[in-house]
């Protein structure tokens, strides 16, 4: 499934739109937050998120570390939430799943969308958490079906990567 | 074989630099991230001037969104009337013969009042609009409940200020952009609206749930209970909001305060105007002055 150790030698130089691509759409994923939907309830999935984690589970090196820190900034300019949270949870998310890979070396598509579903739950948690420090005051029952929603979106999400992943290596 | 892993690229002490590198940026900037969290609860209009400039730049998307969005909106809501048009047709015409005896009514009460209020030369405040605007998006993804309006600082939209709809308060400005501006919904979990019961002015506050609801909580102790049906608008108390704008309405009576609905439904897509702030906060005292004054 993690694909980052094939060898790509002699490939000559990479086309720009191998590395553009996965970072355009989780930029694209944050930009849905500003399509025009009025909602009164927390239900769109964190699209940015989900992409960030799809490519990564995906492509086990195509994110450097600090690769969360521009996009999650670019989200956090448009969600609604502080500035810094996104940044903070999806580096956070990033840094424990390089933990995972060195403590579950084999994993299937099943286990991916477990680790995946739990770093949802906890970057959600997270960003309600952030929001109501900063003025907020919304109980986190009022989350759970924003987080059925997403973690039920995963799958499409992985799709989507897959897709995207054999189109910038087609180009 | 076992995929190496991408920390460990080898013997190569450049590539291992890079990846040692990679990861000090990556945890430097978690701990920025960290304080400007923090930073947020204490300095939320350092942040909303780099996200009002974020408004500025989405607002075409969400403009011309906004207009397929709307053909939409009415078609479903079309199909939906035709559901139990039966039983609503006879219900909307009892409503009906009661508002036009209720409007006869209220007709005679408004000259009546009018004439009073000239008889004791008091002169109402006549509030002139800032600028209208359409509620054209808001922040789905986040807990809090903001929404985007296409007004901005360029109409003389200023933070602070009411957002009114057709029916009653959506909420109140924090963020201005140039075209575009940031409404803080009353129905979010942190907005606090002091209130009247419209029957006989029973002070309450309007607390955010975050779900689309709100709480009301009576001021004093001894307040009456709230029944359902009830109708809360502002009380102008704070400043923030002229009085008589309708707010919520009971739908839950409980034992310690209620939930209500919003007056105004703001995820109608719907047009709402900007209302300057009812009363501008006083002026400090000056301290220096009394200083002198007590020397």
């Amino acid at each position: 499934m993690a694909r980052g150790y094939a060898p790509r030698l002699n490939k000559g130089e990479q086309h720009w739109a191998v590395l553009a691509i996965p970072a355009l759409s989780v930029l694209l994923g944050s930009l849905t937050s500003v399509l025009p939907h009025v909602t009164l309830y927390p239900l769109l999935p964190p699209f940015g998120f989900l992409l960030l984690l799809g490519w990564r589970l995906l492509v086990r090196d195509i994110w450097s570390a600090w690769a969360a820190l521009p996009l999650g900034f670019f989200d956090d300019l448009l969600s609604g939430q502080p500035l810094g949270s996104s940044m903070l949870l999806w580096t956070l998310a990033l840094l424990a799943l390089g933990l995972c890979d060195r403590w579950i070396m084999w994993r299937d598509y099943r286990q991916d969308w477990v680790i995946a579903s739990l770093l949802i739950i906890l970057a959600l948690l997270g960003g309600l958490a952030v929001a109501n420090m900063s003025g907020g005051q919304t109980s986190a029952l009022y989350i759970i079906p924003q987080i059925i929603v997403s973690l039920l979106f995963f799958p499409l999400i992985v799709r989507i990567c897959g897709g995207l992943d054999q189109l910038r290596w087609s180009l | 074989m076992a995929p190496p892993s991408p920390r460990r690229p080898g013997f190569s002490r450049r590539a291992q630099y890079s990846i040692f590198i990679a990861y000090v940026v990556a945890i430097t900037g978690a701990v920025a991230a960290l304080i400007l969290v923090l930073s947020a609860r204490f300095d939320p209009d350092g942040h909303s001037a780099l996200q009002s400039t974020a408004i500025d730049l989405t607002l075409p998307i969400t403009k011309t969104g906004h207009w397929i969005g709307e053909g939409v909106d009415t078609t479903t809501g079309g199909m939906s009337a035709y559901f139990d048009a039966a039983s609503q047709n006879t219900s909307l015409k009892k409503a009906l013969a009661t508002s036009r005896r209720q409007a006869a009514m209220a007709d005679q009460i408004r000259l009546e009042n009018a004439r009073l209020k000239k008889l004791l030369s008091i002169q109402d405040k006549v509030i002139k609009p800032v600028a209208s605007g359409a509620l054209v998006a808001s922040t789905g993804a986040s807990s809090r409940r903001y929404a985007i309006l296409t007004v901005g600082a360029d109409r003389g939209v200023k933070n602070g200020q009411a957002v009114l709809g057709p029916d009653g308060l959506v909420g109140r400005i924090v963020a201005t952009g140039r075209q575009g501006a940031r409404v803080l919904l009353i129905v979010d979990g942190g907005n606090v609206t002091p209130v009247k019961r419209a029957s006989d002015g029973v002070m309450a506050l309007a607390i955010g749930r975050g779900d689309g609801m709100l709480v009301l909580r009576p001021i004093t102790s001894n307040a009456p209970v709230f029944r359902q049906g009830d109708v809360f608008v502002t009380s102008g108390s704070g400043g923030l909001y002229r009085p008589g704008v309708p707010v919520a309405r009971v739908t839950q009576p409980g034992r310690d305060g209620a939930i209500a609905i919003p007056a105004a439904d703001p995820t109608r897509l719907d047009y709402a105007i900007v209302e300057p702030v009812f009363q501008a906060p006083p002026p400090l005292p000056p301290s220096s002055l009394t200083d002198q004054e007590v020397k």
